[in-house]
């Protein structure tokens, strides 16, 4: 089919060949929106550590008096890393808020009019919210040392990788919500009453060992308790942890009796990433 | 389509023929047919009309007439439940891409972020509607002239007031230089000085980058501005034509005249075979060509005549004629049995 031959400058006839860089140019665009966004709005940067912060102080010397420590790890040393995960996995998830907050103050429109693929906004958005919840949960490393968690440059790089991941699959779920939900109280409510029973019994706050069988099962369906994991292990791998700490506050989650390598866990949340986002893009604004 | 006859302009589509295979390159939209069903709820039905390549066409229709419906399925927002549209020679149903990189569009509500300043809104659009890298800044140099917004670029679109997000929205749409711009209610909720700028801007951009415009309203003095107008009421088109024709068509001028005895000059005037109505202060003769008919209105009427003026009939008078009803809600000033209600606040 020929365009009218328009007295127009090339911008709009531009090539079909160069379609695939021009949904990444969207999603690079997509994703700087959101950190500028987040860069602005300093009330909720702060807002977003007071709860995980609060869980710490309040939890981890609460529970460090009543369970002790053994070989010099305690169970604030225990939670520091399922706190980072909390810190993640909250911000992750309601980042997607902006998606609710987009369609009520009808930029959602603007994106959704324009010739680009639902995929292209949907991965944008994604990679933004997952961007700002990894750096959100990174600057929570700031407390290790009040807590007494060491830390080497290697393992900073390898939570910041495990963040991302985890961060990845709670957003692309966060997206899945917002795009079946129009109102904003609606998805307030939604989240809370998923992300807390989710965070509880995802292993960041108790270990996961010992558990009366129906919450273990639970905690094997919750996909949370896959990311939870690997991070943990890996902040514990460069820890000093006595043989008798590393019994009590022992990472891995065992399923049917086999204790899961760090790669499956991994494999685990890859996979549940890719099916909602796969779910978020398919709802993502469909047509009247 | 039941449109009047005369009100049909030459270039309106015959609904009886399908849409030529080959656009016709004139053509900036050309719609056939076009409905759109909610439910229940026939939204748009059946119409039909074609926009010329440079035109400023206005759809003017009541709340609820169906307007937003058209433009979503103009710009492949809403899927039509039957007939065909192209806009810009693409086919809104089978080249929905297309159509939207050749478009332009400023809805009715706001949709920009306020978060962002207008130049960071203006690059985000620029990249979705991918102008080339290198033409960017130069493109949003321009459209911020255009609606001379330059001195604010940096200012969060949050401290915007109302007019001038809408003119930065109106800029927006521009940017990718469309070959159509669509306009829903631009000027929805805008003082009277700010509508004035932003009409400014419409046929600048017309006038400086040869963009066809479809705009939508319910203020009658808006759409005096387009070069056609298509009066819809209950989702269908009613009348098609140059502002002027549909004027001239449905109704003759009113002439309003204060006397000394309305009452005598009332019959005076009927006697002598004018079409007369009396107001509680007033007498108006409904008659064409108004002014040449002042001084025998004059003289018949008879009695000391104390104010005499000529009104021409407005869009208000047009959209009477063809719906029955006043475009404005809430209940009419007073009855009006006659076809033409004249106005005396606006005068042309
Ligand atoms: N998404 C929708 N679902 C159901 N009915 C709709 C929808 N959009 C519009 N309508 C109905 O279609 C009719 C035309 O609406 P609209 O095109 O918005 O009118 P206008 O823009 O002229 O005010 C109205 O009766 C409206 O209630
Ligand atoms: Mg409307």
């Amino acid at each position: 089919m020929t365009a009218l031959d328009l007295p127009y400058p090339p911008a709009v006839l531009a090539d079909e060949r160069q379609d695939l860089l021009s949904e990444l140019r969207t999603v690079g665009m997509v994703w700087e929106r959101e950190l500028i966004r987040f860069a602005r709005t300093r009330t909720r940067i702060l807002s977003g550590f007071t709860q995980p912060i609060l869980f710490l102080f309040v939890l981890g010397y609460g529970m460090t008096t009543l369970v002790g420590t053994t070989g010099g790890f305690d169970f604030k040393k225990f939670v520091f890393p399922g706190i980072v995960a909390m810190t993640v996995v909250s911000t992750a998830i309601f980042s997607a808020i902006s998606i609710v907050w987009d369609r009520e103050f009808g930029f959602l429109r603007e994106m959704l009019v324009a010739p680009v693929s639902r995929a292209a906004l949907v991965v944008g958005k994604t990679l933004g919210g997952a961007s700002v919840a990894t750096v959100q949960g990174t600057i929570m490393l700031v407390l290790a040392p009040l807590i007494g968690v060491h830390l080497t440059a290697l393992l900073v790089v390898e939570v910041i990788a495990t963040e991302l991941l985890m961060a990845v699959a709670l957003t692309t779920f966060g997206v899945f919500v917002a795009s079946r939900i129009q109102k904003m109280e609606g998805f307030q409510v939604v989240m809370q009453l998923l992300l807390f029973p989710m965070l509880f019994l995802s292993g960041a706050l108790f270990p996961l060992k010992g558990l009366p069988t129906w919450l273990a099962v639970i905690t094997r369906i919750n996909p949370l308790t896959y990311a939870v994991d690997p991070l943990r292990h890996v902040v514990f791998a460069v820890q000093h942890m006595p043989p008798a700490a590393a019994a009590r506050f022992s990472t891995g989650v065992s399923l049917f009796g086999y204790t899961l390598p760090i790669g499956v866990e991994l494999g685990i949340v890859c996979t549940f990433a890719v099916v909602f986002l796969s779910l978020a893009i398919a709802g993502f604004g469909r047509p009247e | 389509m039941t449109a009047t006859p005369g009100a049909l302009s030459p270039g309106e589509l015959d609904t009886s023929k399908p849409l030529t295979a080959v656009p016709q390159r004139s053509l900036a939209i050309e719609v056939s047919a076009l409905s759109k069903r909610y439910g229940e709820v026939q939204a748009v039905h059946s119409v039909s009309f074609s926009v010329e390549r440079g035109e400023v066409f206005a759809f003017l229709g009541p709340n609820g007439a169906g307007k937003s419906t058209t433009i979503k399925m103009l710009c492949t927002l809403a899927r039509p439940s039957a007939g065909r549209a192209r806009v810009a020679g693409f086919d809104v149903v089978r080249q929905p891409k297309a159509v939207r990189r050749h478009i332009g569009l400023v809805f009715q509500d706001q949709t920009l972020d306020d978060q962002l300043t207008a130049e960071e809104n203006l690059r985000f659009h620029a990249v979705l509607y991918r102008v080339p890298h290198d033409q960017v800044a130069r493109r949003i140099d321009r459209v911020l002239r255009l609606v001379a917004l330059e001195d604010r670029r940096r200012d969060l679109v949050g401290t915007f007031s109302g007019g001038m997000a809408r003119r930065l929205e109106i800029a927006r749409g521009m940017l990718h230089t469309p070959s159509v711009l669509f306009l829903d209610e631009p000027t929805v909720g805008l003082d009277p000085q700010t509508r004035a700028l932003m009409w400014e801007d419409v046929l600048r951009m017309r006038r400086e980058e040869g963009v066809t415009i479809f705009l939508t309203t319910h203020y009658m003095d808006e759409a005096e501005y387009a070069d056609r107008i298509a009066i819809i009421d209950h989702g269908q088109i009613v009348a098609l034509d140059t502002p002027d024709q549909l004027k001239h068509q449905v109704a003759a001028d009113a002439v309003e005249l204060v006397t000394a005895d309305d009452v005598v000059a009332e019959q005076r005037l009927a006697a002598a075979g004018f079409q007369v109505r009396r107001d509680p202060e007033r007498l108006v003769i409904f008659t064409a060509n108004g002014e040449a008919q002042v001084a025998r209105i004059v003289e018949s009427a008879g009695v000391a005549v104390r104010n005499v003026h000529v009104h021409r009939p407005t869009l208000d008078d047009v959209f009477l004629h063809y719906t029955g009803r006043q475009i404005r809600e809430g209940p009419a000033e007073r009855s009006v049995a006659m076809p033409l209600r004249a106005r005396m606040t606006r005068r042309r």
